[in-house]
């Protein structure tokens, strides 16, 4: 007689810890073939909030790093997708993605993390500058991270577009509460997985799995959510910056159909731009 | 933890702060008036200018601009309709598409160092009316309004072809026309601030001045005739809030830049939403000014004074909360008060006026509102005596102690020469005040100690940090805040992107 | 030995002392002075100031080609300056030593004082007991005023209890005659030094007595930078103890104009009662002719010619 295999019960990766929705909901997820697969964590606003509040505390920590330890961790997370290639490669099949792309979906996501990591301790030599004031002062202009950024990831490319938004988010300090993919979202389970056994500090990534409706105003009007990168339709990018206007937050948006997530065009040193704050000192100069 | 020099400091100041020494500032040598005579040159009406001419609004209605400081009209001012903005988009796109976007960086260039030039020669005429217009001081619009304006032009003419520097790695494009909203405290300098990086990145401007304060922009439009600037290029309507909505809601605009209050900045993000167009937002602020007690205490508190005082405190990054460290609390709310009371309050083109006149009659009944509200909450008022000129917008120069965080007049904006004293014991309190608020755009720290400074300014959520100096500016220097501040930047490299799109 | 433990332990809380009255910023100081100089002083105000210059000044000469006839006609100037009598006596003659006795037998029984540069001006490089003898002698021969400079190498060593001992001991040579304690601030070369140097002078010397810029003999004299840092020393001296200390700029004021900023800064830190030569002194020789052309240009309204003035130097 064959062994009946244990199955894993999935659940979203928030403040460093595995949990289900505080409310205990779930929606049944069936594979490309229609078969069920899993019960999917259906996130409320609580959840929600409950993210921000462990992303907003691991943040300090965080964007204290070093920007050199930074860059370790992001590629310690390329070694860890890496290792479990396989897996992930198989999970997006599972999910319908031929067999040739999702294989390249994992190598580049792989790729997309070592292009952040080498960028953590030099975007500022780039973005930062020394300004020749007319006066007798030494000024200059340094990059902050914003906070904690909200990502609403896209469904075409569940992976790789997630880890396409998040990676220039965390690179230089923010910290992420992320909505995974609505129709696929068990890559962004697994990723959590992985984020876990990387060196990434719980709290610096919070996945999120459950509905856009639900959720996507939630994302628009909390406050302590500092700037949202999303890849969102038209109607949902006008409640985000409707949401937005009431605390003057950030937005960044994808277009997921227009984006050729496999391009170079697709990993920029301006996408780890559109989550830092400029910072401009000025001191006197004299004895 | 205060040093042992602080406290015994303290201990010393304690000694004798009772029925100690007084300083006399009093009438034994009064100054004469010395009016600024200067010939402002307005006119007795001005007109919309669109498409390179000055023309009636299609509406045909006027309104007045008077000065705050007499009360008495200064001229009429067009008001622009729906219609004039739509003209003045259409001009402004055409002259996007067929000049100003095809024009190499070198020649357009040309054209901003020209407005620079122009705008140095007529000088003093330009600072006196600013000063007409605004209230504020002659010797701020002589010694800074207008030459930081002409400073300007002058930085932004030199990138206008050196633009493959502003993204490494990545080529720049011009977004089109710019819807442009600016406020009434700085009404040169921030138009200024608005049209140098816009036009030299290649985009063409649609601009509107604060209701209380057109003069200077339509005087400004004398010099982009004179600078043989292309029709449409840039373009002024002038009007209230509505014509501001209409200026940010055009369909025209491919991006628009707002500088003013944070609550007018949210109205206008809620009406974009969904429109897709770019946004810079330069809103409000209630910036920490923290002192330490080994602080150059008498230079802090010229620093303080100019955080507050410059400009009536009509500054978004004023330091309207100064946060004092215990053992030095006392002697720099003595020093305070000396230094109030050489403050010359009164005719603001008076060459030796330190505050002039309040903007307008609703930002002083807003002052006093907010006054008000700090008396009856319990906190300490101090206000030297001063004379006021009878007729016209005046306020003293305004101390609150013994103010805590959950004051009215510890959180909301005054835009007016009021501060309010917190104290602090600590190095993490003073940064747990500073950053306790919506606000972030600015920030001020006094200490002798250079690993503090850089601690202090690593920690403030604060776009701008002035390290033992208060109310910088340059050019060259990105302006721009944290949080309900607002979002961009405005001068250096790092401003310039803000008026570009990445190809 | 003893001696040396003692005086280390002195320069010791004397540094402390030096924290205690805290740092200085220097461009914070320039803008504070630069500020002064925008002041526009008009009409009524504009004559009160030059004539109140006038009466502050310590009429100075101080060559080696010093004769008593040069001092003689330089009493004469400094007692009547001008042919209109509302223009005011100077406060002082300021001489060499030597020509004290000179000086004395003009302006004897009138307001105007003599005041000497003593203590090995303008180095100071003598021993402490010549420097004493010079004092007296002076005092002696009539001198109202001694202008003594500080032991600047001292104070750069770090011999702060040596510099207040030898201020305290001019001090005593001093008798009855008011002392002018010069820093010589570009020497002392930052704004933090002049700081630290007007607190130890100011602790030694007495209410009336006076904290001085300069020698006059070095190539930096009075800006209204070292005046701004002197006179919130004495301003922060002054509330801490309620002793009230005068001060004089000197060297390098040539103008009427300079004279009205520095006057603007007294007006605006230390208040109306610096406003007087009790308090408040100009060491200037040039100056004098220029406050009077200004005047003079005032009543008349004509610009002056500066030959038309007695002692000019100016002769083309």
């Amino acid at each position: 007689m064959s062994r009946l295999p244990i199955t894993k019960t999935p659940k979203v990766y928030v403040g460093g810890a595995f949990i289900r929705s505080e409310s205990s909901r779930v929606f049944p997820l069936p594979d490309a073939r229609g078969d069920f697969f899993a019960n999917i964590p259906q996130c409320t606003r609580k959840d929600l909030r409950n993210a921000v509040e462990a992303a907003a505390k691991a943040g300090p920590g965080w964007a204290k790093r070093t920007a050199y330890n930074r860059g370790q961790i992001l590629y310690r997370l390329g070694e860890m997708l890496e290792a479990r290639a396989a897996e992930m490669t198989a999970a997006l099949i599972r999910f319908g993605a031929p067999k040739a792309r999702a294989a390249r979906e994992v190598g580049l996501t792989v790729d997309r993390l070592i292009y952040y990591a080498g960028w953590a301790d030099k975007y500022e030599q780039v973005l930062g500058s020394v300004n020749p004031v007319a006066a007798p002062y030494f000024n200059f202009t340094v990059t902050e991270p914003m906070g904690v950024v909200g990502v609403i990831a896209p469904d075409t490319l569940p992976l790789l577009g997630l880890v396409s938004m998040v990676a220039p988010a965390i690179v230089s300090g923010n910290t992420v509460v992320a909505l995974a993919s609505e129709r696929h979202p068990y890559p962004a389970i697994l990723l959590g997985e992985m984020l876990a056994t990387s060196d990434l500090p719980g709290g610096v990534v919070n996945l999120l799995t459950g509905f856009r409706k639900e959720l996507v105003p939630t994302f628009a009007t909390h406050t302590h959510l500092r700037a949202i990168s999303a890849a969102v339709t038209a109607s949902e990018r006008k409640t985000i910056e409707l949401g937005a206007a009431e605390s003057v937050k950030r937005t960044h948006f994808v277009d997921a159909e227009k984006t050729d997530w496999f391009g170079d065009r697709a990993q920029s040193l301006y996408e780890i731009r559109d989550f830092l704050e400029l910072k401009t000192t000025w001191h006197p100069v004299g004895a | 933890m205060p040093t042992l020099v602080s406290a015994r400091k303290k201990a010393a100041s304690g000694r004798n702060g009772r029925s100690g020494p007084e300083l006399i500032f009093g009438d034994l040598w009064p100054y004469d008036p010395a009016p600024e005579t200067a010939d402002p040159k307005l006119k007795p009406r001005y007109e919309l200018f669109i498409n390179g001419e000055f023309v009636a609004p299609k509406g045909g209605k006027y309104f007045d601009s008077i000065n705050p400081a007499n009360e008495q009209k200064l001229a009429k001012i067009a008001l622009a309709g729906a219609a004039d903005v739509d003209a003045a988009y259409r001009a402004a796109r055409r002259a996007y598409e067929t000049v100003w976007s095809r024009m190499p960086g070198r020649e357009r260039s040309k054209y901003l160092f020209r407005i620079a030039r122009l705008l140095q020669d007529r000088a003093r005429e330009f600072a006196v009316a600013e000063t007409m217009d605004g209230g504020k001081p002659i010797k701020e619009s002589r010694d800074f309004d207008v030459p930081m304006a002409a400073a300007h032009f002058f930085y932004h003419a030199g990138w206008a072809d050196k633009l493959e520097y502003v993204a490494p790695g990545r080529g720049v494009a011009p977004l089109g026309v710019v819807g442009q909203v600016i406020p009434w405290n700085f009404p040169l300098l921030m138009l200024a601030w608005k049209i140098a990086p816009a036009l030299a990145m290649g985009n063409c401007v649609v601009l509107k001045p604060a209701e209380t304060t057109s003069i200077t922009a339509l005087k400004f439009a004398e010099i982009l005739q004179d600078a043989e600037l292309p029709p449409g290029v840039v373009n002024f309507v002038t009007g209230a809030g509505e014509t501001g909505a209409a200026v940010m809601g055009h369909p025209l605009a491919a991006k628009v830049a707002f500088t003013g209050s944070t609550e007018v900045g949210k109205i206008i993000m809620r009406s974009l939403a969904g429109t897709g167009k770019k946004m810079t937002m330069e809103l409000g602020g209630k910036a920490a000014n923290i002192v330490f007690d080994d602080a150059p205490i008498n230079q802090a508190v010229e620093g303080i004074v100019n955080g507050i005082f410059f400009n009536q405190g009509h500054v978004c990054c004023a330091g309207s909360r100064l946060l004092v460290h215990e053992p030095v609390a006392g002697e720099i709310l003595a020093k305070l008060k000396n230094r109030l009371k050489v403050l010359r309050v009164g005719d603001p083109l008076d060459k030796n006026t330190d505050i002039g006149a309040i903007n307008s009659r609703e930002q002083l009944a807003k002052i006093h509102e907010l006054v008000d509200s700090g008396v009856k909450e319990g906190a300490a008022l101090f206000q030297p005596p001063c004379r006021l000129p009878a007729k016209g917008f005046y306020f003293p120069p305004t101390l609150f102690s013994e103010v805590t965080m959950s004051h009215r007049i510890a959180s909301e904006e005054i835009f007016g020469p009021v501060l309010s004293i917190l104290t602090f014991r600590t190095v993490d309190e003073a940064i747990e005040k500073a950053n306790n608020t919506a606000y972030g755009l600015s920030a001020g720290v006094w200490t002798d100690k250079g690993s503090r400074i850089l601690k202090m300014s690593t920690e403030l959520k604060a776009g701008v940090v002035w390290a033992n100096t208060y109310n910088k500016f340059d050019p060259a220097s990105p302006f721009g805040g944290y949080k309900e501040s607002g979002f961009g930047r405005e001068g250096g490299r790092q401003g310039l992107l803000d008026y570009a799109k990445l190809i | 030995m003893v001696c040396d433990l003692m005086k280390a332990g002195q320069s010791a809380s004397l540094r402390k002392l030096f924290d205690e009255i805290g740092p200085v910023d220097c461009v914070g100081i320039e803008e504070r002075v630069a500020k002064y100089a925008t002041r526009s002083i008009k009409k009524v105000a504009k004559v009160w100031g030059l004539k109140t210059a006038v009466s502050m000044l310590d009429l100075t000469t101080l060559e080696g080609k010093d004769t008593p006839g040069k001092v003689a006609s330089l009493c004469r100037k400094a007692l009547r300056p001008s042919d209109d009598p509302a223009v005011p006596s100077v406060a002082a003659v300021c001489v060499y030593p030597s020509m004290v006795r000179h000086a004395k037998k003009h302006v004897a029984g009138t307001s105007v004082k003599v005041a000497s540069v003593a203590t090995a001006f303008p180095s100071g490089q003598a021993p402490l007991k010549t420097r004493l003898a010079e004092v007296r002698a002076a005092v002696a021969d009539g001198a109202d005023e001694i202008d003594m400079v500080i032991n600047r190498g001292a104070f750069l060593e770090g011999e702060f209890g040596e510099v207040q001992d030898e201020i305290s001991a001019v001090v005593e040579a001093c008798g009855a005659a008011a002392l002018k304690v010069i820093l010589e601030v570009s020497e002392l070369e930052t704004y933090d030094n002049i700081r630290a140097a007007s607190f130890l002078a100011m602790e030694v010397i007495r209410a009336g007595d006076f904290i001085k810029t300069s020698t006059g003999k070095t190539s930096l004299n009075a800006t209204l930078g070292n005046n701004q840092v002197m006179i919130e020393a004495i301003r922060d001296f002054y509330l801490d103890t309620g002793v009230a200390i005068g001060m004089k700029p000197a060297g390098g004021i040539r103008t009427a104009k300079q004279s009205l900023q520095f006057l603007i800064a007294i007006k605006e830190t230390l208040g109306d009662a610096w406003l007087t030569n009790k308090r408040y002194r100009f060491g200037a020789s040039s100056l004098l002719n220029d406050l009077l052309r200004q005047l003079e240009k005032e009543k008349t309204g004509a610009y002056q010619a500066p030959y038309y003035f007695s002692e000019a130097t100016e002769s083309y």
